[in-house]
Order: structure tokens, then C-alpha cells, then sequence
């Protein structure tokens, strides 16, 4: 770690944030994603079934 | 298309509520001010400026979604948009018959309210001019929002949502208008910005406005 | 082979399909990458101390939270013109995106005008931008929810983004405006354009490589999702109509 002096709080604040924020971000797209495919797949299989 | 105007006219006043609606919020949201902020005249004076165009502006929002409302539900709408009457026209004509009905009468009372927050004194003619310049942007804008959430359900709520950031630059130069000049600055700019801002909205807005309302018509 | 082949959402599927880990490694090394050479190894600055090392967070953040935004406006104007489906998406999927990257700008702006400014809201001209633009990414993203009908809520989006886009600039220029008339002390901004030390050059363009390969990666995603969703809407109208 630096020596962030007397700024430590804010850079590791921001840092913090910045980042909490893109993985987050990430996350939620990903999951979104995950789900819809699942949805998608099972809505299909259901259609081959019924032919 | 005047007729089409004076039609529009005519309904606002005989539905009545639209027109003497927006005074009172004006009035009851200008009188909040000093019970939000206290009652020191001195802040006030201060404020006053940009709380009435902040009033002027919220009050003029509340009867936007009526706008196409009721020529929509009942198929008038439609009817509107294949008759020979040019779409963007009958837009600018009710965004006219709403800033008569709401945007001009706000404008006018706006001095009286202006006594109500100590309003200094070389600012009153300024007020009037800034709102009279820039009040059609809010109707035209307003127009634009109606068109857009004129099919939803429970649209009142996404309009203000959509409408109120494209009001942010006419408030900006509006208010500085008067507050420029009571500070003694020069608001050449602020005027000219406003009244830009307003001919731009009229110029080009209802042809963005008509083609959301065909986007629904469908 | 011209990029409106791309258009056709199948061909995207498939290209994605290929491109989109590329993509995610790329974006994750420049990242990493320039963060880390960011924050561990650039020195303080004479003025500002540790907190120059925001900079690498801020900067590119604010950068593609307007190019995003641009972005959005492209897509749309296709869509409105050519009647793309994926370009139409992809303007829905990257709105997430362009609110994220305004909300890091903001907040990381906020943090490191404290110990400059004394406060950590101040209306300077460039974060009062920032804040405009995340309520307008707000309106096109409720737009969007508002709306059933897929087709009439890509039009009636893509119309409030040019219209947006032009009322966005019209207050850049009215915030100018309006802090100047306030006789605000110029130091207030936190212009690190013109006097980046060349230390700080480097790892600058290398996160901005980072956080643009990020947006390109989750974009992707996004779009593909977005598809995948819309074709799920099909399916189920379909049933209904069966």
C-alpha cells in the first residue's frame, strides 16, 4: 500500500466505490443473462415437446 | 388550424379545471417557500427569482398529460392524424392552447406572487419577461412528454420524469435573467438564450411530438 | 462482408459467440492493468497529493459515461432509419452501462473535490453536467420499462434520446452559464486535461482502454440478453395466439 498520507480515506473511498460499482454491474448483467437463457431454453424445449 | 386552436381553447375553459388549477398550485407552492425556508425577507428576495419560475414551471406540468388524454381515448386522435391537417400543425396548436391556458396566465400572475417573496424592486419587470420568453418552451416541451406517454396507463408521473431535465436550460437562463439584473450584471445572454431556446422549441419540436404521437397511433 | 450483416440477430449471436471472451480477458488485463499501475506505482501530485491517483477511476469514467450515451444515440438513429432490432438493443442494453459509468464519475468526483473544495457536493459546472445526464439515462431507462409493445418502445426511446442528446448539450452550455454568472472562484475545477504529468499518461489511457473494453464486453452481454429476451416474448405471444 502507498503512503496515501492524509487523503487515505478519500483515494480508498473512491477506489471503494468505483469498483463496488463495476463488479455490481457486472453481476446483475450476468445474472440477468444467466436467467433469460434458462427462460429461453425452457420455453423452447417446451415447443419441441409440443412438436 | 384556428379553428382547430379555438376548439382547444374552448374545452379548457369549459372543463374549467386545468385553467384555475394551475394558478392555485402556483400560489400554495410559492407560499410553501417561506415555510420550507423561513421567513426571512432577505433570503427570500434572494430566492425569489428562481422559486417563481421554479412554480411557474412545476404548475405548468400538472395539466400537460391532458393535452392529447381525451383526443386519444375517444379516437379523435386518429381521426387527426389522416385528416389533411398536418400532424406537427395540430401539435403546435395545442401546445399553443396550453401555454394560453396555463403557461400566459402563470406569466401574468407571477409579478403579483413576486410581492409574496420580496421580490426586489427593479425585478418585476423582468420576471414577466423571462416567463412570457420562456413559458412556450415549457408548453411546447410539455407537448413533447404528452405525446410520448400519451398511451400509458399511469403516464402523469413518467412525464414529469422525462419533461423536467429538458427544462433544465430554460430554467437556467430564464431565472438568471431576473437575478442578473438585480444584481446589476448585463442578462443580454440570458434573454437571448431564452428566447432561443423557446423559437427552437416551437420551430422543431412538434415534428419530434407528431412523430411520437404516430409511434402510439399505431 | 458489411457490418449490417450484423444486423441480423442470429449472425450477432454467432459473432458474440466468438468475440465476447476475447473481449471480457482483454478488458479485465487493461483494468487490472492500469488500476494497479495507477494506484501502486505513480507518484503524489505537487497540489493535489494521493488523491491524483482518482484520476484513474474519474476520468475514464466520465468519458464513457458521454460516449455512451453517444452510443445510444447512434443506435437509435439506426434503428429509427434502418429498423435494426439489435441496434435498437443494444441502445436499451448499454443505458445500464452509461448510468453506471455517470454514478462512478459523480461519486469519485464528489470524494476528491472533499479535500479540495472543503465540500463534497459543490456545483461546479462539470459534475452539475454529470448529475443532468444521469437524470436523463433515468427517464430513457423508465421509458423503456413503461412501455409493452417492444417496437413502440424502441421508437418512442430512440425519439427522447434525440431529443435528449440535444437538450444534454443545451444545459452543458447553460451550466457554463450559470456557474460563471455566480463569480465562483476558478478554482474550483478539476481540470486534469491540459497538465497530465506524462507518469500519470500512461496508466490513464491504459484504464481508459480498460473501461472501454468493459463497456464493449458488457454491452455485448447485454445485447445478447436483450435478444434472447425478445425472442422469449415472441414465443409466449405465440402460445397465446395457439
Amino acid at each position: 500500500m502507498p503512503d496515501l498520507g492524509q487523503y487515505a480515506t478519500s483515494v480508498l473511498s473512491a477506489y471503494g466505490i468505483g469498483i463496488v460499482l463495476i463488479i455490481g454491474l457486472t453481476i446483475l448483467s450476468l445474472l440477468r443473462a444467466v436467467r433469460i437463457k434458462r427462460q429461453l431454453k425452457n420455453i423452447e424445449n417446451r415447443h419441441k415437446k409440443d412438436g | 388550424m384556428i379553428a382547430m386552436l379555438r376548439r382547444d381553447l374552448a374545452l379548457a375553459f369549459r372543463s374549467g379545471g386545468g385553467f384555475g388549477l394551475s394558478l392555485a398550485f402556483f400560489l400554495i407552492v410559492v407560499m410553501f417557500v417561506p415555510f420550507g425556508v423561513g421567513p426571512d425577507s432577505g433570503v427570500l428576495a434572494r430566492i425569489a427569482p428562481g422559486i417563481l419560475w421554479i412554480g411557474a414551471l412545476l404548475a405548468s406540468l400538472l395539466s400537460l398529460d391532458r393535452i392529447f388524454q381525451l383526443d386519444f381515448e375517444d379516437g379523435t386522435l386518429d381521426l387527426l392524424a389522416v385528416s389533411p391537417l398536418p400532424l406537427e400543425g395540430v401539435v403546435a396548436m395545442k401546445a399553443l392552447s396550453h401555454w394560453l391556458t396555463t403557461g400566459l396566465p402563470l406569466t401574468l400572475i407571477a409579478p403579483l406572487l413576486g410581492f409574496l417573496l420580496n421580490l426586489p424592486e427593479g425585478a418585476y419587470g423582468w420576471l414577466f419577461v423571462s416567463l412570457l420568453a420562456g413559458s412556450p418552451a415549457f408548453s411546447f416541451l410539455g407537448a413533447f412528454g404528452a405525446a410520448i406517454t400519451v398511451g400509458l396507463k399511469r403516464g402523469g408521473l413518467l412525464l414529469s420524469l422525462l419533461v423536467l431535465p429538458l427544462y433544465i436550460p430554460t430554467l437556467i437562463f430564464g431565472s438568471q435573467i431576473t437575478t442578473l439584473a438585480v444584481d446589476g450584471l448585463d442578462n443580454a445572454t440570458a434573454l437571448a438564450a431564452t428566447v432561443a431556446i423557446s423559437l427552437f422549441t416551437f420551430a422543431l419540436v412538434p415534428f419530434a411530438a407528431a412523430l411520437a404521437l404516430r409511434v402510439n397511433l399505431r | 462482408m458489411s457490418i449490417w450483416e450484423y444486423a441480423n440477430p442470429t449472425k450477432f449471436m454467432r459473432l458474440t459467440d466468438r468475440v465476447l471472451p476475447v473481449v471480457t480477458v482483454l478488458s479485465v488485463a487493461a483494468l487490472l492493468t492500469g488500476l494497479i499501475w495507477g494506484f501502486f506505482f505513480t507518484p503524489d501530485d505537487y497540489k493535489q497529493g494521493s488523491t491524483v491517483k482518482i484520476i484513474f477511476l474519474h476520468v475514464p469514467a466520465a468519458m464513457m459515461a458521454i460516449n455512451v450515451w453517444v452510443m445510444m444515440l447512434v443506435t437509435s438513429l439506426v434503428w429509427l432509419i434502418r429498423r435494426h432490432h439489435v441496434s435498437a438493443l443494444a441502445a436499451k442494453a448499454a443505458a445500464p452501462i452509461g448510468v453506471t459509468m455517470t454514478l462512478i464519475a459523480l461519486f469519485t468526483g464528489a470524494i476528491w473535490g472533499q479535500p479540495m473544495w472543503g465540500t463534497y457536493w459543490a456545483w461546479d459546472p462539470r459534475l452539475t453536467s454529470f448529475m443532468i445526464l444521469f437524470v436523463f439515462y433515468l427517464g430513457y431507462i423508465a421509458l423503456w420499462s413503461a412501455i409493452e409493445d417492444q417496437d413502440t418502445a424502441a421508437d418512442l426511446t430512440s425519439v427522447l434520446c434525440l431529443v435528449g442528446s440535444v437538450f444534454a448539450l443545451l444545459s452543458r452550455y447553460a451550466v457554463n452559464f450559470w456557474n460563471q454568472g455566480l463569480h465562483q472562484a476558478a478554482s474550483l475545477s478539476l481540470d486534469e486535461g491540459q497538465s497530465i504529468a506524462d507518469a500519470f499518461r500512461t496508466p490513464l489511457f491504459v484504464c481508459l482502454a480498460g473501461f472501454t473494453l468493459l463497456f464493449l464486453a458488457l454491452v455485448l452481454l447485454r445485447t445478447r440478453t436483450e435478444i434472447r429476451a425478445r425472442r422469449i416474448s415472441a414465443l409466449i405471444a405465440r402460445e397465446r395466439l395457439a
